[in-house]
């Protein structure tokens, strides 16, 4: 517990922490509005999230390697996943949408590891990351350091999600979404073309994805088997803030990457991964635990 | 020949093949122990996942629990910690005696520390009513937070992994060795679930997939049947890791222990492939699979897992009954279901309107 120690000695390292951590949640935030997007209205839980975001990132990556400059990689990636999106809703999961639970756990599993080997084939197992380019801000008499890319893909991260929902609530077609996640048989009798809906929904999923990777790429690094920690972490945070609740991801969001900075500080960069996986157990089993005295359970 | 002598003459010819299989392919043991492996995974998967309904992605940490329990302490009971650590098992050979009871005292552990571990995780998980999506992303991060923590603790090796003993002369050869304890224990296993699902027990956990609050109305102790399941999966599967990890000789947190990419999906895809909530579709399954994999390794190198994710998606989208499911569906007399003729209806399709 050498962190505990370090942190009570220089209380600073606690504000360094936080504002990473918060910095950091906007992008776990953003990838999480996706998924309570594809889980509201087509009732999937996307175990492929993660790699979707991964596959954000290396195509960013291909891109910036082309030699345009590293923000021109967030559009790209979202364009591109965009129609990777569309193609795999064609091919997969229009043949799973309104199907038995197990087959939409299953082939979205299925689709996370071919995705995964995928990566691995075309870009190689090795770490990659961006260089933005951009300086470092020392707060606090240079004991707070704040990296200005983290700083500029928290604002867009923040962008990002104040389209969409602004999408989702002036557009014919986002409010054709909404409509659809209420109620989809209504919706297809009133004249809502809901396979659309659900094909523009997965696809604009993949994109929101596709962005948080090519953020992710600059502030951080990627790897093809990084991907299950962004599922667990989209997971959980919509689990806390409860489907279209987007004030709630947002919060839940920012709340987390400061918990999970803490905890890699304190328990060790090592067991960083172990806390995220333990921390979704917990959670899920405390919600669970919440509802099993209202004699309920989570649906 | 009536229905008890052709039961007779299959499993009869199973046991011999079985028995003379390592004698007659020398050169393939081990691969023929793994294939039992195999078989015991895709039915310990199938109790839960697919009779009982609860589809599980954690079901390997009982496997590495296992396996770790049963290397400690065949590791603590004979050595000396620090000297065996240092250098990395290549300590004294052990005397066969001393291998064995090392061995079978570990196995016994192990299946105790596992099922400690799935009832804790069962009171935690199943009995606070956790279902469907959210247990299997529970069991997905469980699986691997357990390699993780595997991977930090340095009292069993952390990252760099650990050794098992060497296998000591005099008990044969190390694959026939092996291959007879897998087919014991799949042998067991497979009476064992064929005994459970003809009876009381097979009726409880079917009612829990089929409607679980209908199933708890009707008086069924549900909690306590799916904490069984999962308990009586975590034995078969500590049982198999002890076993796997003297097999292999070394244990590597992530990629042999608690190998949810390889071990954990593929468990997955037999009990699915030869289809799932029958008793004979996982060890069709399982056959099956470790043959084709045999082939996707050879013929489609460094593809093979991409070719793995493929599999799955096209057995789950398009073949989801899974092989015994598709002869089920075919030959319904033949499974002892009587179909009327005129219904016109599915008997087994989709009873969502």
């Amino acid at each position: 517990m050498q962190g505990f120690q370090i942190l009570f000695a220089a209380p600073i390292f606690s504000v360094q922490l936080l504002i990473d951590g918060i910095l950091i949640g906007a992008i776990f935030a953003l990838a999480a509005y996706g998924m309570a997007l594809v889980w509201g209205v087509m009732k999937i839980i996307n175990f492929a999230q993660g790699e979707f975001v991964i596959l954000g990132g290396f195509i960013a990556f291909a891109f910036i390697n082309t030699g345009i400059h590293p923000f021109l990689g967030v559009p790209l990636a979202a364009v591109s996943l965009y129609i990777i999106g569309w193609f795999l809703y064609r091919l997969v999961i229009v043949r799973i949408v309104e199907k038995d639970l197990f087959i939409s756990i299953l082939a979205t599993f299925g689709i996370s590891i071919f995705m995964q080997q995928i990566m691995n084939q075309i870009f190689g197992a090795d770490v990659q990351t961006a260089e933005s380019g951009m300086g470092t801000w020392f707060l606090f008499n240079n004991n707070v350091t704040v990296l200005q890319i983290k700083v500029v893909s928290f604002v867009i991260a923040l962008v990002i999600g104040a389209c969409l929902a602004l999408f989702m609530k002036k557009a014919r077609l986002g409010q054709a979404i909404r409509a659809t996640a209420q109620n989809a048989r209504a919706a297809r009798i009133l004249g809502i073309d809901t396979d659309k809906v659900y094909s523009t929904t997965f696809a604009l999923n993949a994109a929101i994805c596709g962005a948080t990777g090519a953020l992710v790429l600059m502030i951080w690094v990627i790897q093809p088997f990084m991907g299950l920690a962004y599922t667990i972490r989209s997971f959980m945070i919509v689990i806390v803030a409860g489907i279209g609740n987007v004030a709630g991801v947002i919060v839940a969001g920012l709340g987390l990457g400061a918990v999970e900075n803490f905890a890699g500080f304190i328990l060790g960069t090592e067991f960083q991964a172990a806390f995220v996986f333990s921390l979704l157990v917990v959670i899920l089993v405390w919600r669970n635990f919440l509802l099993k005295l209202k004699r309920s359970y989570l649906e | 020949m009536n229905n008890t002598g052709r039961k007779f003459v299959l499993y009869g010819s199973i046991l011999v093949i079985s028995l003379a299989a390592p004698w007659m392919l020398p050169a393939y043991q081990t691969q023929l122990a793994f294939l039992w492996m195999m078989v015991l995974f895709a039915l310990t998967w199938d109790l839960v996942g697919g009779q009982m309904g609860y589809t599980s992605f954690g079901n390997i940490v009982f496997f590495g629990v296992g396996m770790y329990v049963t290397a400690v302490i065949q590791r603590n009971l004979h050595f000396d910690i620090e000297e065996y650590v240092h250098v990395a098992g290549a300590v004294d050979m052990l005397t066969p005696g001393q291998y064995l009871a090392g061995l079978f005292l570990g196995l016994g552990a192990s299946t105790i520390a596992s099922v400690i571990v799935a009832a804790i995780l069962g009171a935690c998980i199943l009995a606070m009513g956790m279902r469907g999506q959210y247990f299997g992303i529970c069991t997905l991060g469980l699986g691997v937070a357990a390699g993780e923590l595997a991977s930090g603790w340095e009292y069993i090796g952390a990252g760099s992994g650990m050794v098992t003993p060497v296998f000591p002369d005099g008990l044969g050869e190390r694959g026939v060795f092996f291959y007879y304890i897998f087919f014991l224990l799949a042998g067991i296993l497979f009476l064992t679930l064929r005994w459970l699902y003809s009876g009381r027990f097979g009726l409880a956990i079917k009612a829990i997939r089929d409607d679980e609050d209908k199933a708890e109305a009707m008086g069924i102790h549900t909690t306590r049947y799916k904490i069984i399941a999962w308990c009586i999966c975590a034995f078969f599967l500590s049982l198999a890791g002890g076993a796997a990890g003297h097999l292999i000789g070394f244990i590597d947190p992530t990629e042999v222990a608690f190998a949810g990419a390889t071990f954990g999906v593929w468990m997955i895809l037999m009990a699915i492939l030869g289809g799932k909530g029958t008793l004979w579709g996982p060890v069709i399954g399982a056959v099956i699979f470790h043959f084709t994999q045999e082939l996707f390794w050879t013929y489609l190198f460094g593809w093979q897992r991409v070719a793995l994710g493929g599999l799955i998606i096209a057995v789950v989208v398009f073949f989801p009954q899974g092989i015994m499911g598709w002869l089920r569906d075919r030959w319904p007399e033949r499974f002892g279901y009587w179909v009327e003729e005129s219904s016109g209806s599915d008997p087994f399709g989709d009873a969502k309107p």
